[in-house]
């Protein structure tokens, strides 16, 4: 099926750009989660406290 | 005013919603004069801090605030329907209904409140879990329809950035940091009365009882020359508490004469006294209105200045 919600051409295209929107935002969130956690352990470590 | 649940859509056939309509709910142009007085605080806090941090706590504030304003779109759409200056919000416009408003704003405070608490310190987290919390329940479910002090207590949630910033910074929140909540939140009351004395009988037509709605443009007028003559000498009080120095004496000093001046100007008007209608951007004149739209575009200008001082002179403090 080309259209399974029966939206149209442009509600589709709107609801893909917001469904990457989405996904580019959790990326973003992971990325930052991690570089969180390796600048705390960093400095922990500079602190010895590790 | 017409009660409506949450999960009812919006009875306006739109248009689709665009990515750019959910950044539109984040209100962009409050946010980053949030972003700078909460940047300020952490600035002035004088406390080294890791860079990335540091940008992941100011992260964490702009999207606290951006959520906060998501779910002020959420539940005020009924009100920002029947104003020209917010018709044209995407809630009220249709384009998106008040659950997925909601919801969006729930989650991005969630994700805001955690990443604060996990990256920063949980004195931060829980300042800006409060503010969220105040400036979506406390002043837009209960103060914005029920009392003409709607703003002057609701503004508390905008004065907080700076005392996020600070906690932020050192994981306390010192006197001076109160200081800067302290002029942001008496600053409130003239900025936002300049803004309802300039935008006619739109929040009369609302059913928002502001200021100018229920006493009168007159008592407005009277009321926004009083904040403004408590405002503008407390501004200059941390000039002589050492988190402003002879750069912000000078400005805070400068810039309150200006306020004050347009405040008495605005006084001896009759701004506000009869709204027609006039043009609709935010810093269009409408008839009859000038001083009040001089004094709400000054006031930007001068809480904006007052704060750039402050992170000029601690910036260059931390880079000398």
């Amino acid at each position: 099926m080309s259209d399974p919600f029966h939206e149209g051409a442009a509600a589709a295209k709107a609801r893909k750009m917001r469904s990457w929107m989405i996904a580019l935002g959790l990326i973003v969130f992971v990325l930052i989660v991690f570089a969180v956690t390796i600048a705390k352990v960093g400095a922990s470590l500079g602190h010895g406290s590790v | 005013m017409t009660e409506t649940s949450l999960s009812e859509f919006s009875p306006v056939a739109a248009a689709p919603a665009q990515w750019a309509d959910f950044l539109a709910l984040l209100k962009p142009r409050v946010m980053s004069l949030v972003v700078f007085t909460g940047l300020t605080g952490l600035v002035c806090a004088d406390t080294p801090m890791n860079p990335f941090l540091a940008a992941v706590a100011v992260l964490c504030i702009a999207v606290g605030a951006g959520a906060s304003g998501a779910l002020n779109m959420a539940f005020d759409s009924d009100i920002d329907a029947i104003m020209r200056r917010t018709m044209n919000r995407p809630v009220a416009a249709g384009r998106i209904s008040r659950a997925d408003a909601a919801a969006f704003g729930g989650v991005l405070s969630a994700f805001a409140v955690m990443l604060m608490g996990l990256a920063v310190n949980y004195v931060a987290a829980g300042l800006l879990l409060f503010t969220i919390v105040f400036y979506a329940l406390i002043y837009t479910v209960w103060l914005k329809r029920s009392t003409p002090q709607n703003i002057v207590i609701g503004g508390a949630a905008g004065a907080l950035p700076p005392v996020i910033g600070w906690a932020a910074a050192t994981g306390h929140t010192p006197l001076n940091a109160w200081l800067l909540f302290a002029i942001i939140f008496l600053w409130t009351p003239p900025h936002f009365w300049a803004l309802a004395l300039n935008t006619g009988g739109d929040y009369e037509k609302a059913g928002v009882p502001m200021m100018p709605v229920v006493k009168g443009a007159k008592s407005t007028r009277l009321q926004i020359l009083i904040y403004s003559l408590i405002v503008t000498p407390l501004a200059v009080v941390p000039a002589f508490t050492g988190l402003g120095g002879v750069a912000y004496g000078v400005v805070s000093t400068a810039g309150g004469l200006g306020f004050i001046a347009l405040a008495i100007r605005l006084f001896r008007s009759e701004a506000g006294e009869a709204p027609r209608a006039g043009p609709d951007g935010l810093y269009s004149v409408k008839p009859g209105a000038k001083q009040a739209r001089d004094l709400f575009a000054y006031s930007i200008a001068y809480l904006f200045t007052l704060f750039l001082a402050l992170l000029v002179e601690h910036g260059v403090k931390a880079f000398s």
